[in-house]
């Protein structure tokens, strides 16, 4: 299969701060790929690189089969670039914008006239096409930033962070476009602080960690690396915890964990809702009142803080890369 | 290819010509300053300087005044370029297949355009203090010419502190604060013979006095005698020189700086 993107060994550092500590990235064309990481992963620094706005330290980069670092020139037209490291200007109106970005491609007035009203129609900014940007909301301006990137149809698009500060409607909004954009046959490769949106919108998820890739698969290879599911139990007294704790590791085959302060009982399951029927059978059997009983699907949120020993809420990008897998091991 | 990079040039120019009518207070404040200082030169210094050789101050002034103007070009284009880079506008512009001078001509071109109205509002109001020209069209058209150049070629050197600052809160800052000395260590708007020597050297090398005096010499004002050197005797052949140098070293300088510019 061709790869629309291909990544060796890309290292970037700031001074003392390795923003890409040597990554490695295929894409296959037409599938989409999530760089999926907390602030100050990499992505932002990847993305950037792929886009010909800064050059590698050291690595080998290609897109659309050309190399980056050798011919950006060549690599431009064959590129969108929408989100965080890209902009709209905010004193032109939506129509200005996007014809203006049409002549930039190097399309004559007619056709980029057109091409810009039938982006606005598609991405429902009609009826805003003659207001200046400045008056759009969050969602509507992502929308017309993504419609940016996209008026020559380019084979492949960079997303960083396309929906970063968006409530949630504005956000299932812009999933849909870009779903839709995926269906085209774009080949797609998407930044992403977000599990959710990784797991919604991408074929392959690389989950990137102070300038590494620490893991790479689908979203159900990611979860699966955790084991299964997870089944859960809270029980009404303290007296009932050693029973459950018996109960759940006679079932699952492993040792439960026993939270005594909650009174709840977590252990990993293979066999997800056998065994929760199965639980709650014996447990009736021995007359445990259970207040609350639960099988959780791992989140991508599980396998973030599985694969870094950290949620990816608390990566700090100051922290030098190491500490983390440390923590893990 | 040349076509294809006059065309992007264009296309941006255009999209800054968009911006202005938007922000009006900066066309307003553009002009309002230059209006000022007319005003306020041509009236509370106006008696009070001597033109050595004879002649109006208010004559001698204006050419001054238009100089000293287009230099604040300089500010514009910084604060403007400052803007699209924090906005990551010029992220976007570097990631499409455009003429690596593109944007950088836009605003710089747009800028002129502005540049030449503020100096037609400034003849306005020379001509209703009494400002006159003195010589025939050809003359006065080199100056205006001339003065657009000097312009633009400010624009440029406000391209790259606009792309070197990053923030336009800094642009606005560093594209004017120097610009003080060097407008007023000159002959824009007093004579330089007053001047203790080593600062009249200063003045007399000083590019703004040569566009001044150039501009002097071509409007037929009051213009008086510069100095013995190269600059003092030739402002008109010094002045395009000095063009010629500016527009050489700074615009591959800011090319340059594009290229290599990243938001953070």
């Amino acid at each position: 299969m061709t790869h629309a993107i291909e990544v060796e060994g890309l290292v970037k550092h700031y001074g003392e701060v390795k923003a890409l500590d040597g990554i490695d990235l295929a894409v296959p064309e037409g599938t989409v790929l999530a760089l999926l990481g907390p602030n100050g992963a990499g992505k932002t620094t990847a993305v950037r690189i792929l886009t010909t706005l800064l050059r590698p330290d050291a690595g080998r980069a290609m897109v659309a089969g050309i190399d980056v670092l050798a011919e950006p020139a060549r690599v431009r037209p064959l590129i969108g670039l929408s989100g965080q490291s890209a902009a709209v200007d905010e004193r032109l109106t939506g129509r200005e914008n996007l014809v203006m970005f049409g002549r930039l491609y190097r399309l004559d007035k007619a056709t980029a006239t057109g091409r810009a009203a039938e982006l606005l129609e598609r991405f429902g900014l009609s009826d805003a096409a003659t207001r200046v940007v400045q008056t759009y909301s969050g969602g509507m301006r992502r929308r017309l930033d993504l419609a940016a990137a996209l008026v020559v149809s380019p084979p492949v698009i960079f997303l960083d962070e396309p929906t970063t500060g968006l409530d949630p409607r504005a956000r299932a909004d812009m999933w849909e476009v870009i779903a839709e954009l995926v269906a085209a046959g774009s080949t797609v490769l998407l930044t992403t602080q977000y599990l959710e949106e990784a797991d919604r919108l991408a074929d392959t998820i690389a989950v990137v960690d102070h300038g590494r890739v620490i893991a790479e698969g689908t979203a159900d290879e990611l979860k699966a690396r955790i084991g299964g599911e997870t089944l859960e139990v809270v029980v009404a007294t303290d007296d009932e915890l050693p029973v459950a704790q018996k109960v759940l590791a006679s079932v699952s085959g492993s040792e439960p964990v026993v939270d005594r302060h909650t009174r709840r009982v977590q252990v990993p399951v293979g066999t997800g809702v056998a065994a929760l029927v199965e639980t709650v059978r014996r447990l009736a059997d021995e007359q445990v009142t259970v207040l609350d009983v639960a099988l959780h699907r791992p989140t991508l949120d599980d396998v973030f803080l599985t694969l870094t020993g950290h949620a990816a809420e608390d990566a700090d990008s100051s922290q030098p890369a190491g500490t983390a897998a440390e923590v893990s091991s | 290819m040349i076509a294809s990079q006059i065309q992007d040039g264009l296309v941006l120019t255009k999209r800054s010509l968009l911006r202005i009518p938007r922000v009006p207070e900066t066309l307003m404040f553009a002009t309002i300053q230059p209006i000022l200082f007319v005003f306020l030169f041509a009236y509370v210094f106006g008696g009070a300087v001597p033109i050595p050789g004879g002649g109006d101050y208010k004559e001698f002034l204006l050419p001054g005044i238009f100089v000293q103007t287009v230099s604040f070009a300089t500010a514009t284009t910084a604060v403007g370029l400052a803007e699209d880079m924090s906005k990551g506008l010029v992220d976007r512009f570097r990631s499409l297949p455009i003429a690596r001078s593109a944007v950088l001509v836009g605003r710089t071109t747009a800028d002129l355009v502005l540049n030449v109205f503020i100096m037609f509002v400034m003849t306005i109001c020379g001509l209703l203090v009494g400002w006159r020209v003195h010589t025939d069209a050809a003359h006065v058209a080199e100056a205006y010419v001339l003065i657009a150049l000097l312009s633009l070629a400010m624009s440029w050197i406000g391209a790259l502190i606009g792309m070197s600052v990053r923030s336009p809160e800094v642009a606005s800052s560093a594209g004017i604060i120097w610009l003080f000395p060097v407008t007023f260590v000159s002959n824009a708007f007093v004579p330089t013979q007053h001047m203790p020597g080593w600062l009249r050297v200063i003045a007399e090398w000083n590019p703004v006095s040569s566009f001044c005096a150039a501009a002097r010499d071509l409007f037929g004002n009051p213009n008086p005698f510069l100095g013995d050197s190269l600059p003092g005797r030739h402002p008109v052949a010094v002045s395009w020189a000095w063009l010629v140098v500016l527009f050489v070293v700074f615009v591959p300088l800011a090319v340059r700086r594009y290229r290599l510019a990243t938001s953070r």
